[in-house]
């Protein structure tokens, strides 16, 4: 029997708002442990929340790039359960009345372009952290992560392969950094996933029993994660079995799937609206705002590069995924006109060369955007070869240095002057009569012995080409 | 005259003239708190070494010209509400020992016009209780009838200002905490518009009903008190950004014009007889004053207290859920598992009542339920609103008893929650519709336990109401003053 599969995500991205979302507490990373609380964020008896109003800014930002319909007015909600990383007992959160819904983005696979429905964004704060003592029965609470404000974005169940679901997480991710609302970083924390899966019989309508998956770090892991589990389900039902609802840990080391809790463990969160909190009223004026604080999104530029630049799509996809590596791309078409071949470069020889992590750290790169140019330009102009020209690239990659200096300092440069090269070719000639005569008695293996001695004579800077050209003329003369 | 039964506007005038000191002023009121403390028990923590201090500054501003309203005047404070550095228990096992690391807003306001705390007053637990019998810490008598409950659940405030343990002091009102003790103990009790006074810092019971107010020994007093704890709070986002007036303009002679509005549903046959005929009194001297009356209906009052005690604990449930034993305050210390550690702390922590309506509340908001509950019990109150906007349409003020009888005697109702709830039933739509309501004294029952008069109006009308207390209160005149202790 085959079986469709389906997919839907759960999206929490953190917010790059200073501080906290309901105290004046800093958001920043890393700091030691309850050093960045406050009464306010320990939850101490009697305090109120205060709504930071960025993280309502950023979280319109996020509906508008995702076709959204904004909810002008919405609220939060209590999420009651208890847990020590959790210091009120409630997370504030969304429920029925989220900022946003209804929205979609379009992600590209295997060349084909597909709609993803969004369900909903909400805002709401994070937790803290247990940190457990290896040595004794003891656990810590860090509470330096409690109510950094988050988003939560809710797919509607469109996605039906993990190359749709990872193809559709980098998009949600790219356009978050796009925004520069999410920093985006996975292995922190900043952007999670958690996935909804089921399979059902082609054709059939009703979804099947799902399971939730969590803990995926990584685009790597949430693929290895959605592929287990598939296999996993499909085994079950083809052996006749059900599959449990329930909730599933992902294990990265052992590549496999564990229960947290079944259906009959979920916890009934007793969701009411915040009376704390006064319901959240957005004004067209705070919209309009919002609209035209947006940047160039991932899509549109795509688009642009496509139609003004000529890019095939692939390109344009691979360029504008990050917008670090976009705006890498657009700096050195200042300095350099060939679009297709600058991104030719730029997607194999710089990606490969750069060691310093994904596309979204090209700023790090050694290689200013002006130097490549420089450096292509080159190129262009025959003033090196294009095999030099990788020499010299891995030369900047590591010591940073600009290309021309390089070419310069190990006397690199083609030499491509036609009277230079006439006169070393008849010197040579002038000096291996000998060979000039085998070559003429038909002998023309003799011809690499000339362009050896040529190079020789110009350490290795002769245009090759030409050397064989000016060549082949002056012995038949 | 002694001292402590003076009422801040006569201290305040002694003190700015020079012809008493604040330092001595505390001195005379802990002397009192020495001499009746024994037999009230209003007090859970006395802070006599900060509040001599604070007595001393009191007395520096003063000389310097700084004094005035509340400066240098000895308070109370109910044990709901956040002091810096000062033992905070909201009546409760569970919270101690928690020492607060911050004032609420109302307790920073005090301290800037150089009032004097003098400590925290008892209280049923997290306000929950109509007789200050829940409380983990001894519980107040009526110091008119030591037999008789103070009333709840700002007991140890109505107490400690009957007893003249304090000049005035502050309280809490999510259903009447502030009117009814006020009532049952023979003083002026406020409960503000919601919105008027900040929350910050104050245990959250039900967070869309709270709300601070004062207990004075007059209507002069309770403005004074408004004027210095009032005003919108940037840390409170239910607070209102509203011009605050000065109260005291409001306490003039004579009520020309002013429509007073008799609800039906508040004139029941339950009602005590003697109750009845000390507030058709104090209506008749409104009417003398210049009032005119207006019968009128609020036709859902009755499902007041249904939906109260719906909303109330579904709220509670979700703000007592930081009371877990991690943090601070009250941690079981034998458990084997977190579970066990929540279980045997919440249950060791809290009393009965607390638990009670913790229960209910979680219950009420459960998945299936929320429904037939919560949402029903909003729409209620929604209804109830409305009865109110209708009759303000109608009328300036709204006038009843506080409560359908006098304070019962301590252990009455203990075993009885439901009647206990149910005497709740005229102060609690006030709440409900975030309306100000004061309790002034009107008479005392043939046994001499005192009976108050209790006036609504629309939001931040509190002005009526002071005007019509004031007059009620000059024209009755009402002895005794004091109690004999």
């Amino acid at each position: 029997m085959e079986f469709e599969i389906v997919i839907g995500l759960e999206v929490h991205a953190q917010l790059k708002t200073n501080t906290k979302i309901f105290c004046g507490c800093t958001t920043s990373f890393g700091a030691a442990p309850n050093s960045h609380t406050c009464p306010v964020c320990l939850g101490m008896p009697g305090v109120l929340p205060v709504l930071n109003k960025q993280v309502v800014d950023y979280s319109i930002r996020m509906a508008l790039a995702t076709n959204c319909e904004i909810n002008r007015t919405n609220q939060f909600a209590r999420k009651n359960y208890f847990y020590p990383d959790l210091p009120k007992g409630y997370q504030v959160s969304q429920f029925d009345l989220p900022i946003a819904e209804h929205g979609w983005v379009k992600i590209e696979v295997e060349d084909e372009s597909k709609k993803i429905g969004l369900t909903r964004i909400h805002m709401e704060e994070d937790a803290g952290k247990l940190v457990h003592d290896e040595r004794e029965p003891k656990s810590y609470v860090d509470l330096n992560r409690t109510a950094v404000p988050l988003i939560e974005i809710v797919s509607e169940p469109d996605l039906r392969s993990p190359e749709e679901a990872v193809a559709y997480l980098k998009k949600i991710h790219s356009i978050l950094r796009y925004l520069d609302i999410c920093d985006g970083n996975m292995q922190e924390g900043s952007f999670r996933c958690d996935a909804n899966i089921s399979l059902r019989p082609h054709g059939q309508k009703e979804l099947g029993t799902r399971t939730e998956l969590k803990n995926m770090n990584s685009f790597r892991n949430v693929q290895r994660a959605l592929e287990y589990e598939i296999r996993r389900q499909r085994d079950l039902l083809l052996e006749g079995e059900e599959v449990v609802q329930a909730t599933l840990l992902w294990d990265p080391d052992r590549n496999v799937t564990s229960s947290m809790r079944s259906k009959e463990e979920a916890h009934d969160y007793r969701y009411f609206p915040d009376p704390d909190l006064v319901p959240i009223v957005i004004d067209e004026e705070w919209i309009e705002t919002a609209r035209a604080s947006l940047p160039e999104l991932p899509g549109q530029r795509k688009q642009r590069f496509m139609e003004e630049l000529g890019l095939p799509a692939y390109d344009a996809e691979v360029l504008t995924a990050a917008k670090e590596l976009a705006d890498y791309f657009e700096a050195a078409l200042l300095g350099y006109d060939n679009a297709k071949k600058l991104s030719n470069w730029i997607m194999t020889e710089l990606m490969r060369e750069f060691k310093g992590g994904g596309p979204e750290d090209i700023a790090a790169c050694k290689v200013s955007p002006a130097n490549l140019a420089a450096l292509l330009t080159m190129v262009q102009k025959g003033t090196i070869s294009g095999k030099i020209a990788k020499t010299v690239f891995s030369d900047m990659m590591e010591s940073g240095k600009e290309a021309e200096a390089i070419v310069k300092e190990k006397n690199l440069s083609q030499m491509s002057d036609e009277g230079d090269l006439v006169r070393i070719v008849q010197e040579i000639m002038a000096d291996n009569p000998e060979q000039v005569e085998q070559f003429r008695d038909g002998k023309t293996k003799v011809m690499g012995f000339f362009v050896g001695q040529l190079m020789k004579k110009t350490k290795g800077q002769a245009n090759p080409q030409m050397a064989n050209e000016l060549f082949q003329k002056e012995l038949t003369k | 005259m002694e001292l402590y039964n003076l009422p801040i506007h006569s201290l305040e005038k002694m003190l700015t003239e020079g012809d008493i000191s604040s330092v001595e002023l505390t001195a005379a009121v802990f002397d009192r708190i020495d001499q009746v403390e024994g037999k009230i028990s209003a007090y859970i923590t006395l802070d006599r070494e900060n509040a001599q201090l604070a007595a001393k500054r009191a007395d520096e501003k003063i000389a310097a010209g700084e004094g005035g309203g509340l400066c240098g005047i000895p308070l109370s404070i109910k044990d709901a509400i956040c002091t810096k550095g000062l033992k905070t228990t909201g009546g409760s096992k569970i919270l101690e020992p928690f020492v607060p690391p911050y004032d609420a807003t109302v307790i920073a306001k005090l301290k800037e016009q150089g009032a004097v705390i003098l400590g925290k007053v008892s209280m049923d637990e997290f306000a929950m209780g109509s007789s200050n019998e829940n409380c983990a810490f001894g519980i107040p008598k009526n110091p008119w009838n030591l037999e008789h409950i103070c009333g709840g659940s700002s007991g140890g405030s109505a107490a400690s200002v009957a007893a003249s343990e304090c000049i005035a002091s502050l309280g809490s009102d999510t259903g009447g905490s502030v009117r009814q003790p006020a009532s049952h103990c023979s003083v002026v009790g406020l409960k503000p518009t919601y919105g008027r006074v900040s929350r910050f810092g104050l245990l959250a019971f039900a967070s869309s009903l709270d709300q601070i107010g004062p207990l004075s020994k007059d209507v002069r007093d309770s403005a004074i008190m408004l004027n210095a704890i009032g005003g919108y709070d940037p840390k409170d986002s239910t607070s209102i950004n509203k011009e605050m007036p000065d109260y005291t303009a409001a306490l003039t002679d004579g009520l020309q014009g002013m429509k007073i509005g008799i609800p039906k549903e508040y004139f029941t046959d339950a009602l005590d007889p003697e109750v009845r005929a000390a507030v058709d009194n104090g209506i008749k001297l409104l009417q003398g004053a210049g009032g005119e009356v207006v019968d009128l209906s609020l036709p859902h009052t009755e499902y007041g207290v249904a939906a109260y005690y719906i909303i109330a604990p579904a709220e509670a449930s979700s703000n007592l859920a930081r009371y877990d034993g991690v943090k601070y305050g009250f941690r079981e210390k034998e458990s084997e598992s977190l579970a066990e550690m929540y279980s045997k702390t919440r249950s060791q922590g809290f009393g009965d009542e607390v638990k009670r309506r913790i229960i209910i509340g979680t219950y009420a908001l459960s998945s299936g339920y929320y429904d037939a509950y919560y949402k029903k019990a909003s729409q209620v109150r929604t209804l109830i609103v409305e009865d109110y906007q209708k009759a303000f349409s109608q009328c300036d003020i709204l006038v009843s008893p506080v409560t359908p009888g006098p304070a019962w005697k301590l252990g009455e109702k203990i075993a009885d929650p439901l009647s206990m709830y149910l005497s709740d039933v005229l102060t609690i739509s006030t709440n409900l519709a975030g309306l100000p309501g004061i309790s002034v004294p009107c008479g005392f029952s043939s046994k001499g336990l005192p009976i108050g008069f209790q006036i609504q109006a629309s939001h931040f009308e509190e002005e009526k109401l002071f005007k019509a207390a004031y007059n009620l209160e000059q024209q009755l005149d009402l002895q005794p003053k004091y109690p004999t202790l």
